[in-house]
């Protein structure tokens, strides 16, 4: 064989290596089954993160008691017929006002002698849905107006994000102080109000998103192949956007609940005298100088645990479904 | 002794999906001034085994057993101090992307300068003067008035100059050199090689050169480690690798790219994939792609054994292949062969 | 017979300043492509080789009109893409397909390969409901993959098999021209040579012209009928494989073939380094783009009023540089 030293190029060649003769080429390891799917690989990285989860139970009980504190009637039929609250909420005189816990009462009655155990479980209701509903309602305004906004851009863009950074421009309690005092009192009026300033958050995370997916090789590869543009958004952009919104919307669940306390507190949110958990710490707030720390604590309680479970699920819902989780694979 | 000897690195990746065994049971050693060059496709642990040296292995990464003996001390067991000293002392390290190795907020002379620093105790002006003097040495133009840019003014060719001077700012017995061309043109590439060439013959460097190009490991280096799915598979001086490989991965390597001036229409292939490293096939890892492959191999991981024909061959620098060819358990003959075009 | 035909093709397209230099009016242009001529014909595979930021992606997706050019037009069957319609241009995209040198970014990994790959047919309406499911696994298995892949995600294959699926994608609506845009640079050297043989083998059954976008010559030397030599956003050698790489040459393209590294230990053939690195296309060399880094080049080479034309220097071949022949004398012999 020559070993000689050449300036001609390509004089080397294998012959002999016949890769037809393989046999096996598709060995691969038996694994049972088809592999998960993506929804199914975040489910099971949630399911390891003990303190998410931990947060996801506490969530969980806290709306089973809140739906079966009192019978739920819809149209005069009794659609949840149980009762885990032994007393109606708002119920006076059930006891002597003001009595410290006992075993009747596990939470002691406040001053017009209503059970606070029954109004705390009850008024989870009222908390759990502002949460939910002002939420739900932020981002469905929210991430159309931001989609909208990254996808067209010019001054569709400028129009939106203008009205966005007047709207951050002030400040939360202020804005919505005035709006409930221009609408007056109410449920839909304070989740009116949350909505109001809770939009924009979504608005300017998802345009920022967009923004990022638009440049995304895969939405090129679909203009490539003629797919209209509504399709791309539908098919491609959104879904890719979407993630941090749902990591978004998670933990504003527990900021809307805090507010929507807030408001209650300053006597801004639901009627006087409804069990909604800023409320009952807003009438309480005299008695705890008197000594009665039952009527403040129990409120209070609730809404710290709904608040820190919310988010501790949240945080493992980011955990679980940032697309690090899966490109880690990818980067071996 | 050996400048720095390797053996039997296991290094795994504890990941979601498994137990990744990036690097399994890999030894070498690179003498003074020899370069080293490890060849593998993506997936096979030449990166893994470049960082495992400088002890550079993060979570969920951990270095679960063998040897790194760099001038006889042991660089595992060695403390974070001692390993601080020795990265960028003795052993300098380039990556594949200069854009990341450099910081875009800091210029380049100062980052030059920092490595020095961190290594000596010399006065601010005379570490300055240094940084100067490395940056000319790797051929970066003017490096008095480039000292003060910043990477972002560089192109991406100076740019790895610039991360080469911070490698051999201490002058560095070892150089781990990480696909150092591989972001880079053609063109470029031909000029960092060459610069790499003359660094080492220079100041007696030796470096292990990470690489999947064999056209550039047939040029840079002295000896070769072909490793595929974590294992090395073959090594040899590299000539004897180009002109007579033992192990059918690296013929099928071989065969596979591309040369210009071969006048062929059709490449042959080397089929399959490499396999995914928590779930390795018994036996050989190759057998599955293998034209060779026996009942055998599917049931016994060959070692890594002498593959010279004749005894006289047999010497330190010998040729090894990891196939059961070569420990007389195949009834059939590794029957390929490299033929030179007169 | 012309298939695709660039005339004066143009590029240019502003560099990210701050807000202030555009008050100011200093905006800069880069200059990606700067009036491109060239011809793709039935059928052919033609290579466009350059390095990195020559303009040959832009040129590329330019062609498709997946960027819309600063001036010039490309005709496709008598008709001027850059005026039609962007439901015209929809339609069009049946016949011109591309292929993405990143097989992971080029696919949505929210979706299964049964839906990106049916996606092309839902849009042409080229096969709906079982018709369309069968014809997705028939791509499939054209490409090389089993139909029962149509119901996995992205992620979970190898690099070589998801270029696979990028090529079933754009096979599906049977077009006539595909751009591929480095479909092997990021794949392992065993993984791309049999992507490059199922390029060649579906060009033999459907007769596809390919347009090959490459930096590795070694690679583009296999495949290619015809090659064409980019640099700063100018074609400076167009002909016949075979031509390209024998003399005559232009001298970049020379620097470009004496580079490449062989894989021979005992090759021991010179290299023309090149002077420098790519000047910036935001303000490339007056006269002869090349100029500054050439090998042969002499004074006038920067005076001239633009970059060389290219000249025929014998049949399909042609090279824009005058003083061509003085590469052989220079670096003669190889």
């Amino acid at each position: 064989m020559t070993r000689e030293p050449t300036t001609e190029r390509g004089r080397l060649r294998v012959r002999g290596f016949d890769a037809d003769a393989t046999t096996d080429v598709d060995w691969s390891p038996d694994r049972g089954g088809r592999t998960a799917s993506r929804r199914a690989r975040a489910w099971r990285r949630f399911s390891g993160n003990r303190t998410a989860v931990a947060g996801l139970v506490v969530v969980v009980a806290l709306l089973v008691l809140a739906v079966f504190a009192r019978p739920i009637e819809v149209a005069g039929v009794t659609v949840q017929p149980f009762a885990l609250a032994p007393y109606a909420p708002a119920t006076t005189d059930v006891a002597p006002a003001s009595q410290p816990p006992s075993l009747a009462h596990p939470f002691g009655t406040d001053w017009a002698g209503r059970d606070v155990l029954s109004r705390v479980l009850y008024g989870g209701r009222y908390s759990l849905a502002i949460g939910v509903v002002a939420v739900a309602l932020g981002v469905g305004v929210g991430v159309p107006l931001g989609a909208v906004a990254g996808y067209v851009g010019g001054w569709v863009d400028e129009a939106i994000m203008r009205l966005v950074d007047v709207l951050y421009a002030f400040p939360f309690l202020v804005l919505a102080i005035a709006l409930v005092a221009v609408f007056g009192q109410g449920f839909w009026k304070l989740v009116l109000a949350l909505v109001v300033v809770g939009w924009i958050s979504y608005a300017r995370l998802v345009r920022g998103e967009i923004l990022r997916v638009k440049e995304e090789e895969y939405v090129l590869a679909s203009r490539a192949l003629g797919v209209p543009d509504r399709s791309i958004l539908a098919r491609h952009v959104v879904p890719n956007a979407i993630a941090p919104v749902v990591v978004q919307a998670t933990l504003d669940v527990g900021t809307v609940v805090l507010s929507a306390a807030a408001l209650g507190f300053l006597g801004l949110g639901l009627p006087p005298g409804t069990a909604e958990w800023g409320s009952m710490l807003s009438a309480s707030r005299d008695t705890l100088m008197q000594g009665q720390w039952w009527v403040t604590v129990f409120p209070g309680l609730a809404i710290f645990l709904f608040v820190l479970s919310i988010n501790l699920v949240g945080d493992g819902v980011r955990d679980a479904i940032d697309p690090q989780g899966d490109s880690r694979r990818e980067a071996r | 002794m050996a400048l720095l000897e390797v053996t039997d690195l296991d290094v795994r990746f504890y990941t979601e999906e498994g137990v990744v065994r990036a690097v399994d049971g890999l030894s070498y050693e690179i003498e003074r001034g020899e370069r080293l060059g490890v060849v593998g496709e993506s997936g096979a642990g030449k990166t893994v085994a470049g960082l495992a040296v400088l002890g550079l292995i993060d979570a969920p990464g951990r270095i679960e057993g063998g040897e790194v003996r760099f001038k006889g001390e042991d660089l595992l067991s060695a403390s974070d101090e001692r390993l601080r000293e020795v990265r960028g002392g003795e052993i300098g390290m380039v990556f594949q992307d200069p854009e990341e190795a450099l910081d875009p907020v800091y210029t380049v002379g100062e980052q030059v300068a920092e490595t020095i620093r961190a290594q000596t105790d010399l006065a601010e002006s005379a570490i300055r003067e240094r940084a100067v003097e490395t940056l000319d040495r790797v051929g970066v133009p003017d490096p008095r008035e480039r000292y003060g840019d910043y990477p972002h003014q560089f192109s991406g060719g100076m740019q790895q100059r610039v991360v080469l001077a911070t490698a051999l700012a201490c002058d560095p017995d070892l150089l781990v050199a990480d696909e150092p061309t591989t972001a880079l043109d053609v063109t470029i590439e031909a000029g960092i090689l060459e610069l790499l060439d003359d660094l080492a013959d220079e100041y007696d460097l030796a470096v292990q050169f990470v690489s999947h190009d064999l056209g550039v490991v047939a040029e840079t280096c002295d000896r070769v480690v072909v490793m595929y799915a974590g294992r090395a598979v073959e090594r040899a001086p590299v000539e004897d690798l180009y002109y007579d490989p033992k192990h059918p991965y690296t013929a099928g390597l071989m065969a596979s790219v591309p040369r210009l001036g071969a006048d062929r229409d059709r490449l042959p292939t080397l089929p399959g994939s490499m396999p995914d490293l928590v779930d390795v096939p018994p036996g050989c890892r190759f057998h599955p792609r293998c034209p060779f492959a026996e009942e055998a191999c599917t049931k016994r991981e060959p070692p890594l054994v002498d593959a010279s024909e004749t005894a006289a061959d047999a010497r330190a620098d010998s040729h090894q292949a990891a196939c059961l060819a070569y420990t007389g358990d195949l009834s059939g003959d590794l029957d390929f062969e490299v033929e030179v075009r007169e | 017979m012309t298939l695709l035909r660039a005339r004066g093709l143009t590029k240019h397209y502003p560099t990210e300043e701050g807000l202030l230099d555009r008050f100011l009016g200093n905006r800069q242009w880069v200059r990606a492509l700067d009036g491109v001529d060239l011809e793709i014909r039935e059928g052919e595979t033609l290579a466009l080789v350059g390095e990195s930021g020559c303009g040959k992606s832009t040129l590329g997706r330019t062609l498709l009109r997946l960027e819309e050019p600063t001036a010039g037009s490309v005709y496709h069957r008598g008709d001027d893409l850059t005026s039609l319609s962007t439901a015209e241009m929809r339609a069009r995209r049946a016949d011109l397909q591309y292929v993405f040198q990143n097989p992971t970014s080029s696919l949505d990994p929210r979706h299964t390969v049964g839906e990106l790959v049916g996606e092309a047919l839902d849009v042409h309406g080229v096969a709906r409901g079982r018709e369309r499911d069968d014809r997705v696994r028939d791509l499939l298995e054209t490409v090389g993959l089993r139909a029962s892949h149509a119901n996995r995600y992205p992620h979970e294959f190898s690099g070589g098999q998801r270029q696979r699926i990028g090529i079933a994608r754009a096979l599906a609506v049977d077009p006539e021209l595909i751009v591929c845009d480095e479909p092997v640079s990021a794949l392992d050297v065993s993984v791309q040579a049999r992507i490059l043989n199922l390029l060649a083998d579906l060009q033999a059954e459907f007769g596809l012209a390919y347009l090959f976008i490459a930096h590795d010559l070694s690679v583009v030397e296999h495949v290619a009928d015809r090659v064409a030599v980019m640099y700063l956003g100018e074609l400076v050698e167009v002909g016949p494989t075979e031509a390209v790489f024998s003399p005559p040459y232009h001298p970049y393209t020379r620097a470009l073939l004496s580079a490449i590294p062989e894989p021979d230990p005992l090759w021991e053939g010179d290299r023309i380094v090149l002077d420098g690195s790519v000047p910036s296309p935001v303000d490339p060399p007056p006269g002869c783009k090349f100029h500054t880094r050439c090998p042969v080049a002499s004074e006038d080479c920067g005076e001239w009023e633009s970059h060389p034309d290219l000249e025929s220097v014998g049949g399909d071949h042609a090279i824009a540089c005058p003083y061509y022949d003085r590469v052989e004398s220079t670096f003669g012999g190889d």
